[in-house]
Parts: C-alpha cells; structure tokens; sequence
C-alpha cells in the first residue's frame, strides 16, 4: 500500500516534470525570469562584481537569451553551480540553461540527456613556460618537468602527445590549479599545462605576466558550450538561435552602437531578417520580431562580448584564436538566417 | 645558670627587624625570568631559539600586515602601489567586505537587518548562558526567533507573528494538559498549534504588506552570515533533540530505543558532505519541480541531523559516567522518569558532558563551510568562488583566507572560552 503510493507520487512527480521540460519557455515567459547556472566563478566567464552583478563571457550569452525571451537582459535570475551540481541542477528543472564552460562530450550529449545548443568558445589544453627558458613550441619541451593536475584527461592527453611526439617528460603532479600555479611559480616544473583559457587567466593574475608565454601548441579539443534539457526543442531553438545571432552579428557587421541604426536602414536583407525588419523569424521561434536585436543590443555581438571580457585588451589577454569567425581563419560560423 | 649567661651577652635585640625586600634576583621579573626562562643551560638555548623564531615570524608578518595597501581597485593597481616592498593587499577585504559579510546579493541598503538580528542574539542568549541575567530576559529569547526570521528574511510581521501565535498557544495547551499524561499534553499541544497556524494561514495573505520588510530569498544570503545563521539554527536545535536520542537509547520502549539507535547509528556512519549532497541533488529529483523547497531548510535539517547524533553520543557518555546510585536515589525519592531525568539526571550528566558538546558545538558551526561545496556562497564559498574569479582579484590569498581565519577563529575561542568559565561556574565539589 504504502509502496504503491510512494511510486503513484513518483509517476505523477515524473509527469510534471515531463511537462515542464516540453514548455520551458512558456515556464520562463510566465515567471518573467530566466534561470541560468553558470560557474561559482571563474575569471573572465562569470564572476560577480563588487556590487553583486554576474559579468563574464558566459554570463553574457544568459543575459543575450533573456533579452531574446523576456525583452530584458536583467530579468534573469543566476544560479552558482559547481562541476559536481550543474548536470542535476539543469535535469531537475532547477535552471532552465546551463552556460558554465562546460565541454561538449559524446556522454553528457547522450547518456545524460542534455542537448548542447553550440560552442561558445573552443578551448584546448596549452602549455605555459617561463619566457627565460627560451622555448617557442611544445615539441621543444624534450626532457622537461611538467606540472600536471593528477586524475584528469589532461593528463592523458599530455601522455599522448609527448608519446606521439617521441620525446620524454617528468610529470610533477599536483591536486589543484592554485596549486600548480604555485609550483610553477617556485621553479618546481619547467611547464604548467591545463586549458589555455585556464593557463591566460592564471598567467594574468602573475606579479610579472610577461615574463611567461603561453606556447601555440593545442594538444586537445575541449569545446565550451551552453546546454540545455533534452526532450524540449522549441526551447532549444530559441537559446541556439540566440547564440547564432550573436556570431552571426560580428560576421555581418552588426554590433550594439550601431544595431538600431542598422534595423532602421540596412540594404543587407540577411541583416533585416536577422533584426525583425524583414520576414518573421521571431514568430516562427515563438518570440517577438526584435528578439535578435534585443540580445545583439543589450551585450554587442560574438566578437563584442569577446573583447570585454576575455579578449586582448582585458587582464585575461585571450587572442581569438579559434574563436575568430570562418571569414578569418577561425571556427565561428552561423547558418544562414533564413 | 641563665644569670651567668645573661652576663655573658652584652646585646639583646627587643624589637624585630624590619622586613626588607627580597635581594633583587630573587623576586619580579628578574626571577620570573631566571626561573621560567633561563633556568639552566638547555632551558637557556631553548628560549634564545624560541625567541629567533618569534622574531623571524613577526619580521615578515608584521611588515606585511602594516604595510599594506587598502584602497585600489584590484590586484594590479595593489602591486603597483606596494611596488615590490612586502604589504599586503587588504583592498580586497574594504572592496568587497560587505560580500564577505553577507553574500553577493542581500540588499545593500538592508545591511542593517541581519547586523540587529546578531546583535540581539546576545541578548536573547544572555539568560540562557548566564544565570545571572534578569529571568525576564527570557522573554526576548522565547520572541527571538521569530523577529530574527523576519529581520534577515523579510516579509510581513504577521507571518512569524502568526508563528509565534500558534507557538503561544500550542504552549499553553500543553502546559494545562502535561499535568494530566505527557503524551496527551505533548500531543495536545502540536494540535493546537497547527490548527491556529492553519487559520492564520488564511488570515496573512491577505495582509502581505503589513510591516512588511523588503523579502529576501535564502539564495541571496551569504557570506560569514549564512554561517551564523546554519551555526547558531543548527547548534541550538541539535541541543535539545540530541537529548532526546541520547534518553531515548537509553529507554527501555524498545521501539523507542531502536528508532534512536538507527538513527544516531546511520547518521554517525554517513559523512556530513554526503547528506549535504542528499539535500542539494537527490532530492531534487524526487520533489516535483516548481515545488522550491528551500535550499537552506534542507541544509538546517541534514545539518541539525548530523549534529544531534553525535551531541546524543556525548550526552549518553554523561549519562553512563553517572554512578548507578544517582538513580535508585532518585526512585527512592519517589519521583517519575521526567522528574528524576530533570531535576537528578541530567543536570549531572550534561555539567559532565559541556566539554563534549563544546567540541561539538564549535567543530559544526566550522563544518557550515562544506556548504560552499554545493554551491552556496558561505564566507568560504564566496572567496574560492567569486572573489578569487574575479579578474580583479584573482592571485589575492593570504589577506583573504587570513580574513576568515580570523573571523571563525574569534567565534570559536568564544566558545571554548564561555565553556571553561561555565565548568568553573558548575564546580561543585571542593578541592
């Protein structure tokens, strides 16, 4: 008896949550903000300011939805997860997206149940060196000691490149990346690996950055991308599309000074369809006809929201690399809106 | 005989001598020196090596420490400033005390209202920790939790109001029962209370804005504030219910004792950050979604759990450490179970086990930091998440771990502190 009910409230439980998954935007729409996990911090992703507001390259790409879906880049409520909470808290319906530097990986698109909606940023694993080693390119490092962060698949990938390389390393292992950054610093190890936003963020915050290089050498593919729940694809749709319609921004030339003019007087039909002034893209997501000029508005476009926070001029220094658009060499490429 | 003798001396002092002082070695600092610092050879070589190293550690600390930098705006701007001379960077601490303090998004205009709700917890906590506190004090402590909630969480009055109604009258329910049976009072008692709260229920709604203080959710707060609330919520209720498990395996209702063993028995096996997980992820999946059960309830309960098995553990080791005459006496008198454990059993058994349950006591209100690892922004969430992220203050770690260092370490010696004094106030036996 009591079983049967425990399971009778664990279907209907289920039932809910069934819908709730297959109406995310209404659910959004009708609580008038959106729920976004990003990271409890990290430098230059997402990070509160002193007065409390989230800022950072993920927390743009939740703002640029809100604005979508909601028409405010405010009206979002920032949920901190940490690598061990942010599946569950995004399976359980806790968060409606999930924009926390997060790999894209065959398992977590699958076996998990999650849909990513594409990469906003494609990291890899690097190696940083002090400058007075006078090293230029990873395949130098022969005999070199290596700080490696134990129990994880950048240690495997660093086995295999030096293995496929033919030359030999000594690893130093370490637990943490303050503590590799400490290491490092003493002289324990001649070169710190992890991701290469990772080892620009942690050179940034160096009594002297520019006594270290960060050497051209990728060894893994590590895309970044914000993801949301499977089984809901409208609402997989609008936060894709959002992400596009930044990247598409750069590509065409839009950015947030010149949007408005641009939707009142562009020549360019793809621009127009893009911003609302042409065709009716907006009503086939759902969403009204100025959502991609709302988003483009609020946080600029791809290259923008790059920039500001994680780009050249900021204290991170992270080159575009293969973040640049395809015109320039790089990975960022939108469909056509069309 | 004694005539001759007499004779013999030619000087008999009448009066005593004055007393004089001590030869100069023998007492002051000079002998306090001589006898506790230099006593012999090796005594000697140990005070001299124990003074270098004060000496080392102090000429590199307190240069930093006085030395320091307070108003930049980030760890590059510091750097400049100190320009290589030993300081530290304390900017961080006057940038973003108030997010040290009390999270990143409690309402800064509100700062004032968990500041009163901490500075009445002393006085709500005088006539429970000092028996020489005015009695009607204990007026304010039987008012504060609920003034509390509604100062730190906002809201209307009425709600804790209603609270503290049904509390009222729950209360006098059971007092007027209780003489008949303890069950009936007891039971008696919770039905009142949720019936009038039930009615209350539909009463406050409908009043929302009355005395109403901007509401803020409990994922806002935060900072060294979330841990006094988890630590002095926890610590408080652990108190009580720990007693209870501790009498209740002691019991001879066995379904009563095997409920307590279990209990204490799976929670004492079961590390703390596991149910904290539990509370935080497992059961999300099981509450449908929309029903937002608060997060920091969850974490009270699992917290208040943990806590009240190993306080019960300590409590029964006062219990066993009584001498098996204590209670035959107390049967002897012709008292009943509650008298006897209230007035003869547990007065002895908890005066034993204060050090104990201090232990406790202080190392829980340390654990409110695993917090930080589901992700909610405790003082220690907040420095290893948003403040060492931001690009502004990424690399600054001593000054702010040395920060709350600091801050655990004053509440926790203030503990040990009023617990050694309260052993000396419960001395009763002579020496």
């Amino acid at each position: 008896m009591n079983k049967s009910v425990f399971f009778g409230a664990m279907t209907v439980a289920g039932l809910i949550a069934g819908a709730s998954a297959a109406a995310t935007l209404d659910d959004v729409k009708a609580r008038g903000k959106l729920n976004c996990g990003v990271t409890t911090g990290l430098a230059g992703f997402a990070a509160p300011n002193a007065s409390g507001e989230w800022e950072g390259f993920d927390v743009a790409v939740c703002r640029a939805v809100a604005a979508a879906v909601l028409g405010d880049p405010a009206a979002v409520e920032f949920i901190p997860t940490t690598g061990k909470t942010r599946f569950t808290a995004l399976a359980s319906g806790e968060i409606d997206f999930l924009a926390r530097n997060t790999t894209w990986t065959f398992s977590r698109d699958v076996d998990l149940k999650f849909d990513f909606i594409g990469v906003n940023y494609y990291d890899g694993q690097g190696f940083m060196v002090p400058k007075s080693l006078g090293v230029s390119s990873a395949k130098d490092l022969d005999g070199a000691t290596v700080c490696i962060q134990t129990g994880t698949t950048t240690e495997l990938n660093l086995a295999d490149f030096f293995r496929s390389n033919n030359i030999s390393y000594e690893p130093v292992p370490i637990e943490t990346n303050a503590e590799g950054q400490q290491q490092y610093l003493a002289g324990a190890c001649d070169t710190y690996t992890t991701d290469a936003s990772g080892l620009a963020a942690t050179r940034a915050t160096f009594e002297a950055p520019g006594d270290h290089i960060i050497l051209p050498e990728i060894i893994s593919k590590e895309p970044l991308g914000p993801l949301v729940r499977h089984g809901d694809n409208e609402w997989g749709d609008i936060t894709r599309w959002t992400l596009y319609a930044l990247i598409a921004a750069e590509e065409l030339g839009v950015t947030s000074a010149n949007v408005e003019e641009m939707a009142a007087s562009t020549t360019n039909p793809e621009v127009a369809r893009l911003l609302g002034t042409e065709g009716t893209l907006g009503e086939m997501l759902g969403l009204d006809a100025a959502w991609a000029k709302n988003a483009i508005a609020s946080q600029g476009n791809y290259g923008e929201i790059f920039a500001k926070n994680i780009g050249e001029e900021t204290p991170i220094g992270l080159a575009r690399g293969l973040n640049a658009q395809w015109t320039d060499g790089g990975l960022m490429y939108a469909p056509p809106f069309r | 005989m004694s005539d001759t003798h007499a004779h013999t001396v030619t000087y008999v002092r009448e009066t005593m001598l004055p007393q004089s002082a001590p030869p100069s070695t023998a007492q002051g600092p000079v002998k306090w020196l001589r006898e506790s610092l230099f006593s012999s050879i090796p005594y000697t070589i140990l005070t001299l090596a124990s003074l270098y190293v004060i000496y080392v550690v102090l000429a590199g600390f307190l240069p930093w420490l006085l030395g320091g930098v307070w108003n930049t705006s980030n760890i590059r701007e510091c750097r400049e400033v100190l320009d290589g001379a030993a300081g530290g960077c304390f900017s961080v601490l006057s940038e973003r005390w108030n997010q040290l303090l009390f999270g990143i998004a409690y309402p800064q205009d509100g700062y004032w209202r968990p500041t009163l709700a901490f500075v009445l917890l002393f006085v709500a906590i005088a006539p429970v920790l000092f028996s020489s506190a005015p009695r009607k004090l204990l007026v304010v402590t039987a008012v504060y939790p609920f003034v509390a909630f509604w100062l730190i969480w906002g809201g209307s009055l009425l709600v804790p109001l209603a609270a503290l109604v049904s509390v009222g009258v729950g209360y006098t329910v059971y007092s007027k029962l209780v003489k008949t049976s303890f069950a009936a009072g007891l039971a008696g008692g919770i039905v009142a209370a949720a019936v009038i709260w039930t009615i209350l229920g539909f009463i406050t709604p409908s009043l929302s804005g009355v005395l109403a203080l901007e509401e803020v959710v409990s994922r806002n707060m935060g900072g060294f504030m979330l841990n006094m609330i988890l630590g002095v919520i926890c610590v408080s209720l652990s108190l009580p219910l720990g007693i209870l498990l501790a009498l209740g395996r002691q019991s001879r209702l066995p379904i009563i004792k095997m409920i307590c063993v279990v209990f204490i028995e799976f929670i004492r096996g079961v590390p703390l950050i596991t149910l904290l997980f539990v509370a935080n992820v497992v059961l999300a999946y099981f509450l449908p979604p929309g029903t937002n059960f608060d997060l920091i309830l969850r974490v009270i309960i699992m917290i208040t759990m943990f806590a009240s098995a190993y306080i019960a553990e300590v409590i029964r080791g006062g219990l066993a450490a009584l001498p098996r005459g204590q209670y035959e006496g107390a049967e002897s008198l012709g008292l009943d179970y509650a008298q006897s454990m209230r007035l003869i059993i547990l007065p002895q058994a908890l005066k034993i086990s204060i050090p104990g349950i201090v232990n406790v006591a202080v190392g829980l209100f340390k654990d409110t930091t695993l917090v930080s690892i589901i992700s909610m922004f405790d003082l220690v969430g907040m420095i290893r998440g948003p403040i060492l992220a931001s690009t502004d203050w990424n690399g600054v770690y001593w000054e702010l771990w040395g920060f709350a260092a600091l801050l655990f370490f004053v509440v926790c010696y203030g503990i040990s502190q009023y617990s050694q004094w309260l052993e000396r106030q419960l001395q009763t036996d002579h020496h």
